[in-house]
């Protein structure tokens, strides 16, 4: 007998379906005050050898060492020497610097592209110092902070923006995609999240030769939803590589918020407890608790205790790029309401508060660096910019394809070399 | 010296927008991130800062101008310590020469190999032995993991079980589960972990169970491992080899029965080789370690079990990019690669019976493609047919007809002709799977019907 279709399940519920939809639009008042902001200090410190499991309620928790009082405190202090403090509060300063310049740069078509990092500077500056300079950095696209904490020079940087003449990369790759090995630092990727199994197999292949160097992975955690992702964790977790994955919780990727990622089930750090790896979620903002966490993870990995996720909590304070208008999906309150702060200013406010820096101080490094970032800029700009027909030499575009010029791109070069002189015989 | 303001790019991809309200006026002092203006897109409203300090001096395209061009001088500001009317009429800006030399970017120009090398000779008086090419790629591998300790192999099933199709046999006992490693069940992981490693400094062997599984892992290969060092301006390398059986197996349809060589073939950076024969599958692979390019080496599982002479050398390496004429002939040439080079040589005996002398090619490496080879065989026989076991459309085959066509034109007597598969997915029932392959029959048949006999 033939059921009859409208019967079918009828005492059954209708399935619905949930689409994560951010908490503030355009124009909204914003109230933080559902976020649990743990008190600083409050967290626990196990061994950076412990097994995976004792760091999983820290992956609902949240590292935090500066307190409103701008001191530091509890067991994740990393106790840096005022020297090293300063160092860090200036490669972030000239990291904002260097992103307002190369913004505005923008803006007067001197490059195509550009890609701020405001607000999160902590995430990449603090994070690389606390790695060894050996340790291969596998970054995504907004840390150019990692280059600029590893003393990479500005003006090639600035260069590369400009795809011009003196250009490392020859012209080849979108302005900041940059690629430094001086500064062990890989080629950045338009593919997100390509990065983090490159770095696995990295940290793997590090292992295999019996080095000492370890590899750390950025990605933003709107890019945890690749496979790749999953993948990078998948053989970390089984082959126990050292490597460290940091995932950059910036709150939004392009126009879609965190929840599209999966951050209303679960935080991004507790993905390591389906892995079984050690996972740690910090105070992104907390320059202190970033460069504890990552040392942590990084004296965990180089002892062979196996690599460790590391969600940095934070808040992307501007557009995703230049190409991008975040006014119109979301609300402009957020930034000026977030309750973690600004990563220059609480450190900037720490140092003060121990009485190792003052306001003077303050201005007279914001001044120099805006300096130093001009004098790049102006020598950058003796290369050309976009468009000014300083390039590289149109030969350059068939080399670097393969190891060695092979016959036939010479010929193609030759061919088209010669056919420009017809055409443009200037 | 007076700067230009021109009207911003505010994307890639715009062209134009509405200078919609200037926020300064003629005469005022600004610094570096002020907003002198707003300008709308159909995108957005963004506003323009000023990135110098100066004194705003002619103001030149008014607020509310519809279309404005990218690049248009909207203002001109003079410089510290400039008269501001000075910079009221617009400087040409010196246009920079294109050519001026500059240290930054001296450049040692590589130097292009030559024509790829010969095959070396072999002395005479040396040992000659049957193979299977299965044993022939696993000696290749075993040999450049004896001399190179940054060698390894990687992938699924390849160590505990020797490889789905044995080609990694004996491996793991002699090199142990450090060097050869079985991953878990994910191509796009380990072709990622494999394309690391490489940047870390090893020699990754990374083995496909076959390459219709390599469909998930195509981005590490083309995205990162072919372009690493393009991008890096030739600063990182990736020296990977990519290696499993591809093209049509037996009786396992359309998912697992494709010929992906076209593919790779197509994409600057990789280097693909397909061979045919033992000897070729061995000085291939032991090449392909040691190249500085990522290799995508396709081998056919339909192949590996059958036995071909190579010679007992004690460092068998043939050179990458070098066709191979694998029997000489007068009235026409059959071009080929992998399994097809067996068919093509089956239909060139059959001809002979008819009195056709046929020539035939093995490619051996698809990219780069040996076209003086091809091309010089064609100035002799003035005939070609390509045999291919893969689609025909976008294939290899088509390669060789465009360069029969761009660069042999004057010696050809006849159309080049294409063999390959019938233009459907592979079926599973024997009957429909031998007629929809490329067959030596259908070989022999094209070559009669251009020479003419």
């Amino acid at each position: 007998m033939v059921r009859k279709k409208a019967d079918a399940g009828a005492n059954r519920p209708r399935l619905s379906l949930h689409v994560p939809e951010p908490k503030f639009r355009p124009g909204d008042a914003v109230d933080y005050s559902d976020l649990v902001i743990p008190e600083a200090g409050a967290q626990p410190r196990p061994d950076e050898t412990c097994q995976a499991s004792d760091t999983y309620p820290l992956c609902n928790d949240m590292i935090r060492v500066l307190g409103s009082n701008h001191r530091a405190h509890g067991p994740w202090d990393p106790r840096l020497s005022p020297d090293a403090l300063r160092q860090i509060l200036s490669d972030m300063t000239l990291v904002r610097t260097f992103d307002n310049r190369m913004y505005r740069a923008q803006r007067q078509g001197k490059t195509s592209f550009y890609l701020k990092c405001t607000g999160e500077e902590a995430t990449s500056v603090a994070a690389t110092r606390a790695l060894d300079f050996e340790d291969m950095i596998f970054p995504s696209y907004r840390q150019q902070g990692c280059l600029i904490a590893r003393d990479y020079p500005i003006l090639e940087m600035v260069n590369q923006i400009y795809s011009n003449r003196a250009d490392r990369l020859k012209g080849r790759q979108l302005p900041i995609l940059y690629s430094a090995r001086s500064a062990n630092f890989f080629t950045i990727s338009g593919n997100l999240a390509t990065q983090l199994p490159q770095a696995t197999g990295f940290a793997m292949a590090s292992a295999i030769k019996g080095d000492s160097k370890i590899a750390a992975g950025w990605v933003g955690e709107g890019s945890t939803a690749e496979g790749d992702f999953h993948s990078a964790l998948t053989f970390a977790a089984v082959y126990n590589a050292p490597v460290v994955f940091n995932v950059i919780n910036n709150q939004w990727a392009i126009s879609s918020f965190s929840g599209i990622a999966g951050a209303e089930r679960a935080t991004f750090a507790a993905r390591a407890i389906g892995y079984g790896i050690a996972g740690l979620r910090v105070d992104g903002n907390d320059a202190l608790a970033v460069y504890a966490a990552e040392r942590w993870a990084a004296d965990r990995a180089r002892s062979n205790a196996g690599p460790t996720l590391i969600e940095f909590f934070t808040y992307r304070g501007e557009g995703h790029s230049t190409s991008d208008d975040p006014n119109v999906y979301r609300s402009a309150h957020e930034r000026e309401e977030w309750p973690l702060g600004d990563p220059i200013a609480r450190l900037k406010a720490h140092l003060i508060a121990v009485g190792e820096w003052s306001d003077e101080q303050n201005d007279a490094l914001e001044h120099e660096l805006d300096e130093q970032v001009k004098a790049a800029q102006r020598e950058a700009e003796k290369n050309g910019i976009l468009g000014h027909g300083l390039h590289h030499p149109f030969h350059t575009m068939f080399e670097d394809v393969f190891e060695e010029l092979p016959w036939h791109l010479e010929e193609q070069a030759e061919q088209a070399i010669k056919e420009r002189q017809i055409k443009w015989p200037d | 010296m007076a700067i230009e303001l021109k009207m911003p790019a505010l994307s890639p991809t715009m062209e134009e927008g509405t200078l919609s309200k200037w926020l300064v006026k003629e005469g005022d002092t600004v610094s570096a991130g002020d907003v002198l203006a707003e300008i709308e897109t159909d995108k957005a409203t963004m506003e323009f800062e000023s990135i110098d300090e100066g004194t705003v001096g002619k103001i030149l395209i008014p607020e509310g101008t519809e279309n404005v061009a990218v690049g248009t001088v909207i203002a001109v500001l003079a410089g510290e310590g400039e008269d501001a009317a000075v910079a009221t009429s617009a400087p040409s800006a010196p246009v920079p020469q294109a050519d001026a030399p500059v240290a930054p970017a001296a450049v040692d120009r590589p130097v292009a190999k030559s024509q790829p090398a010969a095959d070396p000779d072999i002395p005479p008086g040396t040992n000659i032995i049957k193979l299977t090419v299965r044993e022939a790629l696993r000696d290749a591998m075993a040999e450049e993991m004896r001399l190179d300790d940054r060698v390894f192999v990687m992938g699924e099933e390849v160590a505990e079980y020797q490889g789905a199709y044995k080609v990694t046999q004996g491996l793991l006992e002699e090199f142990g589960p450090q060097r050869v490693i079985d991953t878990p069940i994910t191509e796009y992981g380990f072709a990622g972990i494999g394309t690391g490693a490489a940047m870390g400094g090893l020699r990754p062997v990374v083995e496909f169970m076959t390459f219709n599984f390599a469909m998930q892992a195509i981005d590490h290969i083309i995205n990162s491992a072919a372009k690493t060092n393009y991008m890096s301006g030739g600063q990182m390398r990736c020296p990977i080899v990519f290696r499993g059986p591809n093209g049509a197996a037996s009786r396992v349809a359309a998912q697992h029965s494709q010929n992906f060589a076209p593919w790779y073939a197509s994409v600057p950076g990789l280097i693909v080789i397909a061979p045919y024969d033992s000897s070729d599958a061995k000085g291939l692979m032991k090449a392909a370690i040691r190249c500085e390019d990522p290799v995508v080496f396709l081998e056919n599982e339909l192949v590996y079990g059958r036995s071909f002479e190579v010679a007992q050398l004690d460092d068998h390496v043939l050179p990458i990019g070098k066709a191979r004429v694998v029997r000489e002939g007068s009235d026409v040439t059959i071009v080929s690669y992998s399994i097809a080079v067996g068919l093509a040589l089956e239909a060139a005996d059959a001809l002979a019976a008819e009195g056709i002398d046929a020539e035939v090619i093995d490619l051996r490496t698809l990219r780069p493609l040996d076209k003086e080879t091809v091309l010089a065989s064609l100035a002799k026989t003035n005939r070609l047919v390509v045999a291919e076991e893969g689609w025909p459309g976008c294939s290899i085959a088509s390669e060789i007809i465009a360069i029969c066509m761009e660069e042999g034109f004057d010696d050809l007597d006849a159309p080049v002709l294409r063999v390959c598969n019938e233009d459907v997915p592979l079926p599973y029932a024997a009957n429909l799977e031998a007629m929809a392959l490329i067959n030596a029959d259908k070989i022999a048949a094209a070559v009669r019907s251009i020479v003419g006999r």
